[in-house]
């Protein structure tokens, strides 16, 4: 006998409960703190932190803790909780030639000015298993530079000494950075608005997108200019006050691509920019950012729009990993009433079939006779 | 650590409360158009009711009576945790009985019960955009219903008849609004299309991944896309509800055994409740009353 499935909520909160054991493991071990996050797995967070849009290492530990690891979940969750802040200003737009660099490499140029500093990257790492890490073993403390930081150029900087690069986007003075995470997004977008889409979208799909780029998918002959990892000032202007006031410093990762251009009706042969710029230290997803920031000013410089990575609305509107997820998942929501209604359609066409083929059979039969 | 932030009541703040009325408004005011709005990110996934939710959030008051369905029924676990996130973050009276709520936010089905004047159904709406599956370009398609475009919809339908003799779209059925807008119902079935013609209940769509909302006005035509020559029908069961009866209501069908049994039942929970409750019998109750006796 059939009973109606009733229950739901006693359904949920018993998995609710199995969740959180599952979360918490095994109880004899101890649990992962905050702060242990923060400092062990401090990548993640920065991943956290970029695609959440919101630059909080602590709630973005606790998100990666409460998500079990699941990053693109745990974005989620930071993501839920920025929409509640209120918005009360814009920062000044960030100096990155002011940055205090910890990490700075140029493929265009042997030695530059400021030099080139490696700073803490797996580049050059052998990827073998280290057994050592089973365990807890010292590390040494790290070697620090003694001189005085000097100030590092932008290598960009360099290359507009002679313009050979185009100038840097111009907009009006007037003109108010846009927030799509405050207003409906409509295509085609400006720039501004498409680099905080390509910020906060999905290191994955950029990353895939990005080497399509390479692989002939709209390719646009890049040359990675300067990565640039270290901590810049935010500041923001202060009406009653006249002058911008710092809010403190947070770590970013800069990339500028530097790609041929052979000129076209609209510009002059010159070097255009790809630009990339993303919270926390993500080299992989700067880049990826860039290339793709590229691709998409096909229509700008007059280029042909032949590859998905040069296409505005196919990139933008999938880039964003927790819209993508929500609707690919929304898949296992219950969809029975639409199921009935094209299984009663199926079952319909499938005897229209047969009593069609009867139909000829009998035709058949009697011209035979 | 960071104090984390109270919520406001209904969840959203109150800026963004306005921003949303006032995209309900436009919606009002024009029948069937789409309304970009600048969708928040809910605490629930994208694709899991986050634009009617939002809806919801933006016209619930604390007198309100909220109802939640998902395929028509009050018990669904997705229609049980939106039902719950508004007790939490309004405290808002909840109710299973369509004819009691002043708020019925749906996913898939409009109840069976016919709504009243003074009673708001917010839909779940996962792709707003009627002609999303001919053209998917969100540039291209605006600028069709900007030109009433729809020449490409219909050939769609008629290529339908062409192939298997019958239009074969049997859920979110495009309709006509107000003789000007073609609309997406949302994934309701066909079955519910005539519902919303000249409804006494206003009717507001939500598409927060898409960041789209529509409405229909009370007493709005709604017009299911169709030819002369193949007029738009609705889908018929051979058998009534077998718990309560009904007949020209909407059934689903439960599998029974390994061997093929099968029973149908209504997809309206609420509505076959109530008809029990009002000594309706169907087949498959009736033998355990009789054996009762």
């Amino acid at each position: 006998m059939y009973v109606a499935v009733k229950g739901g909520e006693a359904a949920i909160n018993n998995a609710h409960r199995l969740l959180a054991d599952r979360r918490r493991g095994d109880r004899s071990l101890p649990s992962v703190t905050i702060e242990q996050i923060v400092e062990q797995l401090g990548l993640a967070v920065d991943r956290v932190m970029a695609e959440a849009s919101l630059y909080d290492r602590a709630l973005a530990a606790l998100a990666v803790r409460q998500a079990r690891g699941d990053m693109i979940e745990a974005i989620f969750l930071l993501r839920a909780y920025r929409t509640t802040l209120p918005r009360f200003g814009s920062s000044v737009p960030v100096d990155t030639a002011g940055m205090k660099v910890e990490r700075r490499v140029s493929a265009t140029y042997k030695d530059l000015p400021g030099g080139q500093l490696l700073g803490p990257t797996f580049d050059y790492t052998h990827r073998l298993l280290d057994p050592s890490l089973l365990t807890d073993p010292p590390v040494d403390e790290p070697e620090r530079r003694s001189t005085p930081e000097e100030h590092i150029m932008r290598v960009s900087d360099i290359l507009a000494h002679e313009g050979l690069i185009e100038a840097d986007g111009e907009f009006s003075e007037d003109h108010q950075a846009g927030d799509l995470t405050r207003e409906p997004l409509e295509f085609p977008m400006s720039r501004d608005l498409r680099l905080q889409a390509l910020a906060r979208g999905d290191e994955g799909f950029l990353l895939a997108l990005g080497y399509s780029t390479q692989r002939g998918y709209g390719g646009n002959h890049p040359f990675v200019g300067e990565i640039r990892i270290g901590e810049v000032e935010v500041e923001i202007e202060v009406a009653e006050l006249g002058f911008a006031v710092s809010l403190g410093r947070i770590r970013v990762t800069e990339c500028q691509m530097v790609n041929q251009f052979k000129g076209s009706s609209k510009a002059p042969p010159q070097f255009t920019r790809g630009y990339g710029l993303v919270f926390g230290q993500s080299e992989r997803k700067a880049m990826s950012m860039s290339l793709v920031d590229r691709a998409l000013r096909a229509e700008e410089l007059g280029e042909d729009i032949t590859a998905p990575a040069q296409d505005e609305e196919f990139v933008i509107s999938h880039s964003d990993n927790v819209q993508a997820t929500g609707f690919v998942e929304h898949l296992k929501l219950p969809h029975y009433v639409d199921f009935q209604a094209e299984l009663a359609l199926v079952r319909k066409m499938r005897l229209d079939i047969e009593a069609a083929r009867k139909g000829d059979r009998g035709e058949l039969q009697e011209a035979a006779e | 650590m960071t104090d984390l932030a109270t919520y406001n009541f209904a969840y959203l703040d109150e800026q963004t409360k306005r921003m949303i009325r006032r995209a309900i408004l436009k919606a009002i005011a024009i029948p069937g158009y789409q309304v970009p709005f600048a969708s928040r990110e809910m605490p629930m996934p994208y694709g899991w009711g986050t634009g009617g939710v939002q809806v919801t959030a933006a016209i619930i008051g604390p007198q309100d009576v909220l109802k939640v369905i998902d395929q028509g029924a009050d018990d669904t676990t997705n229609a049980v945790s939106i039902r719950a996130f508004f007790q939490k973050v309004a405290n808002v009276a909840v109710t299973t009985h369509t004819k009691d709520a002043t708020i019925i936010q749906t996913r898939h089905r409009i109840p069976e019960h016919k709504l009243a004047e003074d009673q708001i159904l917010v839909y779940q709406v996962p792709i707003p955009e009627p002609l999303r599956f001919l053209e998917p370009r969100e540039t291209e398609t605006r600028k069709m219903h900007a030109l009433e475009e729809y020449g490409l919809m219909h050939v769609k339908l008629y290529e339908d008849i062409a192939r298997n003799g019958r239009i074969s779209k049997t859920y979110a059925y495009p309709v006509k609004v107000a003789g000007r807008y073609v609309m997406d119902p949302s994934p309701t079935p066909k079955f519910d299309n005539p519902k919303m013609h000249r409804s006494e209940a206003l009717q507001l769509f939500g598409a927060g991944r898409e960041k789209r909302i529509y409405a229909v006005p009370p007493h709005t035509d709604v017009v299911s896309l169709d030819f002369e020559d193949y007029p738009f029908e609705i889908q018929t069961f051979d058998k009534p509800c077998a718990l309560c009866g009904a007949e020209n209501v909407y059934l689903d069908e439960v599998v029974l055994d390994d061997k093929g049994s099968r029973m149908f039942v209504c997809s309206d929970t609420d509505n076959c409740e109530d008809r029990r409750e009002h000594g309706h019998v169907g087949a498959m109750l009736a033998p355990a009353k009789e054996a009762a006796e």
